[in-house]
Parts: C-alpha cells; sequence; structure tokens
C-alpha cells in the first residue's frame, strides 16, 4: 500500500465516523448536503471536464426529482423503481439534446446556450403542469412516516439523519468510482483528443459523436439520481430549487471551483460553497441576505481568471511540484475548462 | 370561442406580442452586439439591465430626480459598468478558451444579484408610472408598451446608421469581421472592445429605462429576462442585429399566443422549444450563412 491509498483509506473512515462522533443534527445535515452536491457536481464535470460546458444539468436534476416524487405521489410506485426510470428518462433527454449538438457540431458558447435553454425548458414545464406538479410552491412526497413508523423503506423515507448519512455515503462514493472509471477508460484520451482537436481525432478512429453521447448520458444520470435523492433527503422540491438558469449555473460554478479536472474536486466545491452559505448565516445572521451569493460570484471571477483547475486542482499542483511529481496520470498536463 | 380572425381578444394578444417583441429585440441588441464584435457572450447582461432599473428607481422616487434625468443616468451607469466589466474582468481572460469568458461574467451574475439582494432587498419594487392606455377598437394597448416598441424601432435603426456612417461605426465592424487584421490598418482592438462594451452596456441601459416602466424591479429580474434574451440572439444568429430583431417578435408572438390559448409558461415551453429544434435546422441563425 502506497501513501496516497493510505491517505484515502483514512479520509474514508474519516467520512464513515462522522455519525459516529456525536455531531447534532444540523452537522450532519450539512454533511449530507456536501456530500449530495458533491456528487451532483461529480455528474456533472464527468462531462464538463472534457469541455461539454452544460448550462442543462438543471434540468437532469429537475427530472430526477419531479419524476420520483411525481411516480410515488400519483401513481404509488416505489422510489426504488422510480429512480432507475427517472435515470433512463433522464439518459433519454440528454440523448435527444446532445446527439443533434454534436452531430451538427454545436459546441462552446453555443452548447451552453442550447443546454440553458433545456433547462429553463424544464423548469417551465415543472411550472406549467402545476394541476400535477404544484407549480412553483413545489410539492412534497405523500409522507408515510409517523411518530410510529419512523422509517419506510418502500417509500425511500427515513426520519434518522444517520440512515440518509449512509445512503448518501453511498451515493457518493459510486460517483466517485464512476468518474474514476472514466476517467481511466479509452473515453478519457478519446474525449481528450476531441476537445483539442475533433477533425484530427475523428481521423484518427475516434467516433465522435458516440464519445460525447456516452458521457453526456453518464452525466445526466448521475445528476438525476442526485435530484431523486435529493428530494426524498429533502421532503420537499420546487421548480426554483432543482432545475432552470439558477442551479445550472450552481452546478457548473461550484465544480469549478473545486476543482474539476480532479476526482475529489468537485466535493471540494460543494464543501466549500456551503461552508460559505452557512458560515456566512453563523456569522451575519439570518437577516443579511445575498451576501454569501456576492462573495460566491465574486469567488468564482477569480477562481476562473486566476485558478481556472480550481482549489484542489491547485493544491495538488503545487504539492506536485514541490515534490518534483510523481509518475501517472496525473501529473500528464490537463486541459483547461474549455478546451 | 369565436374563430380567431374575427375575435377581438386574438388580436389584442397579437399586438402585444409584437410589442413585446420590441421589448426583446431591444434587450438584444447590445448582447448582440457585444457577441459580434469581442466574441464573449456577457450571461449578466440582463443583471445589467437590473441595476440600470435600481438606478433609475432610486434616483427618481428617493432623489426626486425627473425621470427623463434619471434615464440617462441609468445608461450612464449601466455603460461605465459594461467598460468596467470588460477593463477588468473580460479583458484579462481574453487569450483564453471563449468558454471562461462566458463562465466568468456568470460569477458576475451572481455577484449583481447577490449585491441587489443585500443593498436593497428582496422586495418589489414598482415606478408607479403609467401613462394609460389607447383604445382602439375593441382593444386596449398600454401606452408604456407601444412607447418601448417604439424606442426600440429607433434604437435599431440608430445602432444601424453609428455602425454604417460614422468612423467608429465602421471600425467596429471591421474589427468584428477580421481581428487579426484590424490591428495592422491601425485600429486598436483594445481601445474598440472597451467602446463596444461601453455601447452594449448603454444599450443595457435603454433596455433598463422601458423595463423599468413596465415591470416591478426586483433581484432575480435578470433570471426572468436573461434566459430569453440569450435565446433571442442566438436564434438570430449571434452577432446579427437584424436575425435578433426578427427572432424576439417570433418568440413574442409564440409567447403571447401561448399565454392566449393556455397559460404563459406553455408560451415559454413551446418557444424555448421552438429555439432547441431550429439551433439543429439552422445553428447559424435564421438569417446566418452557412460557415
Amino acid at each position: 500500500m502506497n501513501i496516497p491509498m493510505i491517505i484515502k483509506a483514512v479520509g474514508f473512515l474519516a467520512v464513515l465516523s462522522i455519525p459516529a462522533l456525536g455531531f447534532s443534527d444540523y452537522v450532519l445535515h450539512i454533511a449530507i448536503s456536501a456530500l449530495l452536491w458533491g456528487f451532483i457536481y461529480t455528474g456533472w464535470s464527468v462531462m464538463g471536464r472534457f469541455g461539454l460546458v452544460s448550462l442543462g444539468h438543471g434540468a437532469f436534476m429537475g427530472i430526477g426529482a419531479y419524476m420520483v416524487t411525481m411516480l410515488w405521489n400519483h401513481a404509488g410506485i416505489t422510489p426504488w423503481i422510480g429512480i432507475p426510470v427517472a435515470v433512463v428518462v433522464s439518459m433519454a433527454v440528454g440523448f435527444m439534446i446532445g446527439f443533434p449538438c454534436f452531430r451538427f457540431r454545436i459546441t462552446g458558447h453555443y452548447f451552453a446556450l442550447v443546454t440553458l435553454a433545456l433547462s429553463e425548458v424544464v423548469r417551465l414545464l415543472i411550472v406549467a403542469l402545476r394541476d400535477y406538479t404544484g407549480g412553483s410552491l413545489g410539492v412534497t412526497p405523500d409522507s408515510v412516516i409517523s411518530a410510529d413508523t419512523p422509517n419506510s423503506f418502500i417509500a425511500m423515507q427515513f426520519s434518522d439523519k444517520v440512515t440518509w448519512f449512509y445512503i448518501v455515503v453511498a451515493v457518493w462514493v459510486v460517483g466517485l468510482l464512476v468518474w474514476r472509471a472514466v476517467d481511466r477508460s479509452m473515453i478519457r484520451y478519446a474525449m481528450e483528443a476531441v476537445s483539442q482537436e475533433e477533425d484530427a481525432a475523428a481521423s484518427l478512429g475516434v467516433h465522435v459523436t458516440r464519445t460525447k453521447l456516452i458521457v453526456t448520458m453518464i452525466s445526466a444520470g448521475m445528476t438525476a439520481v442526485g435530484g431523486a435523492i435529493y428530494g426524498q433527503y429533502q421532503l420537499y422540491i420546487n421548480p426554483e430549487t432543482t432545475s432552470g438558469i439558477a442551479i445550472s449555473l450552481q452546478i457548473v460554478f461550484a465544480a469549478i471551483a473545486g476543482g474539476m479536472f480532479v476526482q475529489l474536486g468537485p466535493t471540494v466545491g460543494a464543501v466549500i460553497t456551503l461552508l460559505l452559505t452557512e458560515g456566512l448565516r453563523q456569522t451575519v445572521g439570518h437577516d443579511v441576505h445575498g451576501l454569501d451569493v456576492m462573495i460566491y460570484g465574486a469567488m468564482l471571477v477569480l477562481f476562473i481568471i486566476y485558478m481556472p483547475r480550481g482549489v484542489l486542482g491547485r493544491v495538488i499542483e503545487v504539492f506536485e511540484n514541490r515534490t518534483g511529481g510523481t509518475s501517472g496520470p496525473t501529473t500528464q498536463p490537463r486541459p483547461q475548462p474549455g478546451e | 370561442m369565436d374563430f380567431p380572425l374575427t375575435d377581438p381578444f386574438f388580436w389584442e394578444t397579437v399586438i402585444q406580442g409584437l410589442l413585446f417583441g420590441g421589448v426583446l429585440a431591444l434587450l438584444s441588441l447590445g448582447l448582440n452586439i457585444i457577441f459580434g464584435v469581442i466574441d464573449v457572450v456577457w450571461i449578466c447582461y440582463a443583471e445589467l439591465i437590473m441595476l440600470g432599473m435600481y438606478t433609475i428607481y432610486f434616483l427618481y422616487s428617493d432623489y426626486g430626480v425627473p425621470l427623463p434625468l434619471a434615464m440617462l443616468a441609468g445608461i450612464l451607469v449601466v455603460a461605465l459598468l459594461g467598460a468596467a466589466l470588460h477593463y477588468f474582468i473580460i479583458r484579462p481572460i481574453l487569450h483564453t478558451e471563449p468558454i471562461n469568458q462566458l463562465l466568468v461574467t456568470g460569477g458576475v451574475l451572481f455577484f449583481l444579484q447577490g449585491f441587489a439582494t443585500l443593498a436593497f432587498s428582496v422586495e418589489f419594487r414598482n415606478l408607479g408610472v403609467s401613462f394609460g392606455s389607447i383604445e382602439a377598437g375593441d382593444m386596449y394597448i398600454p401606452t408604456t408598451r407601444l412607447l418601448a416598441f417604439i424606442v426600440s424601432l429607433v434604437a435599431v435603426v440608430g445602432l444601424w446608421l453609428f455602425l454604417k456612417r460614422t468612423y467608429l461605426g465602421t471600425a467596429i465592424r471591421a474589427i468584428s469581421q477580421d481581428r487579426d487584421v484590424m490591428p495592422l490598418m491601425g485600429v486598436s482592438p483594445g481601445k474598440i472592445y472597451l467602446v463596444t462594451s461601453a455601447l452594449g452596456g448603454g444599450l443595457a441601459g435603454l433596455g433598463a429605462c422601458l423595463l423599468v416602466l413596465l415591470y416591478d424591479i426586483h433581484p432575480a429580474i435578470g433570471l426572468t429576462f436573461g434566459p430569453i434574451t440569450f435565446m433571442v440572439c442566438v436564434m438570430g444568429g449571434l452577432g446579427n442585429m437584424i436575425g435578433g430583431f426578427i427572432a424576439a417578435f417570433i418568440f413574442a408572438e409564440f409567447i403571447a399566443l401561448g399565454g392566449f390559448y393556455a397559460e404563459i409558461e406553455w408560451g415559454y415551453v413551446i418557444a424555448f422549444a421552438f429555439f432547441i429544434v431550429m439551433m439543429f435546422i439552422r445553428p447559424q441563425g435564421i438569417l446566418g450563412s452557412k460557415s
């Protein structure tokens, strides 16, 4: 076992032991939120790191959250079936938007704006279908839990935060494994070639459209799972917090802030943004609205100008320069955002 | 319901759509010129409009500045903001990948929205100025909307004349056609970019003057008008002002008629879905030429 593996093992055990340390429910809630958002941001970075900057992930999150809740509320279908259905639908939407985009080589600004339109379409559809979805007021999954039955496996509703913590840890770890699987597959090399020079990559036998579609669909599916879990955990969803331009931008920026080219970067992004919001709320109080968003925005501007690889990306870079660099794929030059 | 062509409400809706199209056309002008010349999408464009609206509102309501003067100040403030945005934020990363410039203005979007929430609170503010409405047959047309429509037509023509007839306008058009050769011809791209950013900001300010008459002001208003403005520009062919103008009216009619037959959200859903489909059919925009 080498040193990085020991660090990873210790870190993982530390994460697992959080509930046993006797923290309050509030701290546990922050930890759950950080890991859940970390998972969603990781899902975005699966495609974002290759220059497929999607501003449409609010759409996939909205599909995940609303599909599962609608199936449960209106058809009594358990989230255990609802989540796979939502993932399939989300992937299908990813395919429907991705295929023409990639086929007609819509990239850069245009790809970002087309996906932005998609996330707005989903948000507005949720609002427009207010007879079923509750519109802008949001919706609550029909509750089956009470004081007598605090947990329901079938409804995926648990009143106990520790249970949620372990569910979210499991989801998050799977997300990291998917990220690593993509990182170590041929897809990565193909996508890096494509993001540098599409024609050259195609001439070397890379199936550009297919490769892009694969990462898009993986990313869409992961985001749908994140949205579904978010809905089940919060037991309340509304169109603004699960879809639309605001949430899409939040996903993109947190992933960039943490560092989308490294495995734990998006999670670090989630931790940073949550600590910022919660820290400010604790120090300046509930009445001062907007300060967190303002600092967050300023941070993003500075990050993109001075630290385009994000916090964790930069830390690893500095560390590797100091130790003279280690062998392995992590020391290879990575593309900058959008390359 | 009557046959639509004889239904006055139908025609009122069509005209409302036309007038809304004028507003959208004006909103998209500034974004379009910035994209055409600098090749940057300001995601925070609608937030600049919001700040312009607040400027006008506070000058008029709290300081008693006459409305035309307050509007002039609003335009100036947003023009300065546009120039500052370019100089301090876009310029340092102009040489990097285009998507970085789009993302950095996204950071500015959050910053401005947070700033507005912090400084002005989330409450909805209304200027409370109304010019009544014009009655034509069975139809009522609000004067403010008609005014907005006329102003946007004038602005489009004015901008067109500026670009065609003045030296500066010619330089701006030249640089948007070939940014490598123009420096050799003695045009400084840096200066032109700065002027264009101020001009784009000024047009956003002009948009603010009209929106402030038509809608309540609140910190999240940018999120309402931002996406639709981008869609208008992209569908017209980013940088193509006439295309953007036509696209604005197509979108506005979709939204108005969608709202007439169902609910307003359906209008937006159809308009955005139409946009996505159009992107696949004509990715270069409705008037763009195949490159």
